[in-house]
């Protein structure tokens, strides 16, 4: 599998699909008349030459490294699962005289992303999913708009992208931090584990992902008996006999805690959740950035057809699928969905159909998937996993709501601070 | 009749014959008693997802008599037209498995290509055309050399698969591209794609062959296509009172002979839907066991048999009255169902 570099078009060229000769066969096959009447597009459907769907993706420079070296990100994080529905959709594309390409803007550090959106427009991209961390996020967006151009966010969980700071023009396909932390609360007050120790690191992000925990503990009736900050002191994550000292340290820090439950851990900057499991002071479960995780994908995901997804994944690009794979080929399958039903290329059709009840998206959940209207945001369940296993899924049992269950995960309509323009 | 059948010596065309005279007798004797009494003795064969096996329920007493071992992930089912074989997928072996039925066991593999779900023989039982969800393929199988002769590209993730009353055209679905293709069956090649709701899982057609009927799992829909013009003529949508649209997930369809009453299993809304055929209008949800997915009718159609994957039983609904009769215990996750016609 070749990478594209800054603005090469990758798709079609470099793939196993069998090349435009067999698209030709496959087409020459359709009477035109056939072809009219099946798809019903009118005078459309005749021309010779393919409805060309270009679609960016803003590809950030790095990613997280982790503790743990099996969940170490891989180089093509996002982008591979952007190209498998890419490809989805060619195949789909076969049969409407559709094609779709991917234009992989890989930024390095320091690169302004409004700079990378203006070559994107230039080129006559107006559909763009974006890997970006919040701020990034938003410099594309704002940069974007007066192209027309539409975003999906297939990476950030800041809930102020959703709140206070959301966009008009921006689409989310990854959960946010509330979601994901309702998700988990809904499992853990299921279970009665009802006292939490949180424990969270003393990076901005992990900051946010415990004000997300505590107010899913409000909601729904949990208990945080105690907080500690676990402060990121530097040093390498993994050392050749680091193990000894992290045996040492971690009971001690978590040692004399209240009565609790569960240790529910926030530290999306991987500096310490994954010490947790087994070396609690008290035998405790550990939950959040480690042990029991709240996430829109997991590579042991078997559920609803899933294992026909995790293959395919798997035979294209060798490695397991990530969430921000998932994230970025529902993203990318959502433009494939409204094109092959709208039959354009304009992001105003394509933004009106997504937003619209009309949007029904497979995408392996067991349930078709939808855009909350107030914020942009897609609703999914929540997946809980432990690395090697599914162990529940969110929304659960019990937990009603008047409109959409799946609306128990995260900000409400009646809670929301979105005003979208 | 299964005791019968063991102590039988192991010839299947003897034992074909005198099943069929011990069949001919039995109706001599039976038949005016026959139209009151309950359904004749047909076998269901239900496999069992989880379980790794196949139940056979004697649709006469409606219980379970047998179940018979098979590889990983049993789902799609279906009989031989000689009913000699009962053929199901096992697609974590990526194969198809023939049981013997008088053996009662697994006596050979067919190849079809990786994780296969759902399949259908052609009307002369000469060939078994397969959906691969892993390539995109529809393979097809010849069933006197038992070897893959041929493979037609679809859709991502093909899965429902229909015949023509007229056995010309073959029709497939596909999960994530969400067409019904028409495959010419005497080229094998594609002919027409039509676009449907999310997630197609099924397709049946008419018996008279005027409109055929697929469910969209995800969609929540039934797209009522018109065969010959390749194009969806009317939708089918179900509501349950007190129940989420997010739970109504259509997947299962079956239509009587006479083409006045379909009936669609509604996956986690543990319903199937009694529809009006010639007017597409919804008429009554029957209640049965969780997740139904596949259905089957006894020959006669007295009987409407249902897979519940998660409830681990089949309901048994008593066709003219619409009443759910009973339930039946079989092994874990069971998914689809066929049954003897002889």
């Amino acid at each position: 599998m070749n990478l594209a570099r800054n603005g090469s078009l990758i798709g079609k060229s470099d793939r196993k699909r069998g090349g435009d000769a067999d698209r030709d066969a496959v087409l020459i096959r359709f009477p035109a008349c056939t072809l009219a009447i099946l798809l019903g597009l009118g005078a459309a459907a005749f021309a010779a030459e393919p409805l060309d769907v270009k679609i960016g993706y803003l590809h950030r420079p790095q990613h997280q490294e982790t503790i743990s070296l099996v969940q170490m990100p891989p180089p093509n994080d996002g982008l591979a699962g952007a190209q498998m529905a890419a490809d989805d959709n060619d195949t789909t594309g076969r049969f409407l005289n559709q094609r779709y390409s991917l234009i992989d803007v890989h930024l390095k550090a320091g690169d302004d992303p409004a700079a990378a959106v203006k070559q994107l427009a230039s080129q006559g991209v107006s559909l763009v999913v974006a890997d970006l961390p919040a701020d990034q996020l938003l410099k594309a967006a704002d940069a974007g708009k007066p192209h027309g151009m539409l975003f999906f966010n297939a990476a950030a969980r800041d809930d102020r992208l959703r709140q206070e700071d959301c966009r008009a023009n921006v689409i989310h396909t990854a959960p946010s931090r509330a979601m994901l932390a309702d998700g988990l609360a809904q499992y853990l007050v299921w279970k009665k584990w009802m006292r939490w120790l949180l424990v969270v690191g003393s990076h901005e992000r992990d900051k946010l992902y415990a004000a997300a925990l505590r107010r899913s503990a409000k909601r729904f009736g949990a208990k945080i008996v105690q907080e500690r900050v676990f402060e990121d002191t530097g040093g390498a994550r993994r050392t050749d006999s680091g193990i000894a000292q992290i045996q040492q340290q971690i009971p001690v820090f978590t040692q004399e805690a209240p009565s609790y439950d569960v240790l529910v851990a926030a530290d999306e900057s991987e500096v310490f959740a994954n010490y947790l499991p087994y070396r609690t002071w008290d035998a405790r479960p550990v939950a959040g950035s480690a042990g029991l995780v709240p996430t829109s994908w997991d590579p042991s995901n078997s559920l609803w057809g899933a294992t026909q997804m995790q293959s395919r994944f798997t035979a294209l690009f060798k490695r397991q699928m990530t969430d921000i794979d998932m994230q970025a080929w529902t993203a990318v399958r959502m433009i494939g969905e409204a094109v092959s039903r709208k039959n354009t290329t304009d992001e105003k059709t394509i933004f009106a159909f997504l937003k619209s009840p009309e949007l029904a998206l497979g995408a392996f959940k067991g349930q078709k998937l939808t855009l909350r209207d107030w914020d942009l945001q897609l609703r999914q369940p929540i997946l809980l996993t432990d690395g090697r296993m599914v162990v529940s899924v969110s929304p659960q049992p019990g937990f009603l709501h008047q409109f959409s269950e799946l609306d128990t995960l995260g900000y409400d309509r009646p809670e929301t601070k979105c005003k979208l323009q | 009749m299964q005791a019968a059948m063991t102590g039988l010596p192991n010839n299947k065309v003897t034992t074909g014959k005198l099943h069929m005279m011990w069949r001919a007798g039995l109706l001599g004797f039976a038949l005016v008693v026959m139209l009151a009494s309950p359904a004749n003795a047909y076998l269901a064969y239900v496999s069992n997802e989880r379980s790794n096996t196949v139940s056979v329920i004697d649709t006469d007493k409606l219980e379970v008599i047998k179940t018979i071992k098979v590889g990983e992930r049993p789902r799609g089912i279906e009989l031989t037209k000689d009913e000699k074989y009962c053929l199901v997928a096992v697609g974590d072996d990526d194969t198809i498995q023939m049981i013997d039925i008088q053996k009662g066991e697994v006596t050979a593999n067919l190849p079809s290509g990786p994780d296969p779900e759902l399949f259908i023989l052609s009307p002369d039982g000469q060939h078994l055309y397969i959906a691969n969800e892993n390539d995109n393929m529809v393979s097809v199988v010849d069933m006197a050399t038992r070897k893959r002769v041929a493979d037609v590209k679809v859709g991502v993730e093909p899965e429902g698969m229909a015949i023509s009353p007229d056995g010309k055209t073959l029709i497939n679905t596909s999960e994530t591209t969400n067409m019904a293709h028409f495959i010419d069956l005497a080229t094998r090649k594609l002919v027409a794609s039509v676009l449907v709701d999310s997630r197609p899982r099924f397709a049946a057609f008419k018996n008279d062959a005027s409109e055929l009927w697929v469910s969209s799992e995800v969609g929540g829909t039934v797209s009522i296509i018109d065969p010959a013009k390749h194009a969806v003529t009317d939708k089918i949508s179900f509501s349950v009172a007190g129940l989420r649209g997010e739970a109504i997930q259509p997947v299962g369809i079956n239509i009587t002979k006479d083409d006045k009453t379909a009936f669609v299993a509604l996956g986690p809304a543990n319903r199937v839907a009694v529809i009006d055929a010639k007017s597409h209008k919804v008429e009554k949800y029957l209640l049965v066991g969780q997740r139904v997915w596949h259905m089957a009718f006894t020959p006669d159609q007295k009987y409407l048999l249902t897979t519940n994957g998660i409830s681990n039983d089949v309901s048994v609904i008593d066709v003219a009255s619409l009443k759910v009769i009973k339930s039946i215990q079989v092994g874990q996750q069971p998914w689809g169902v066929t049954i003897t016609k002889h």
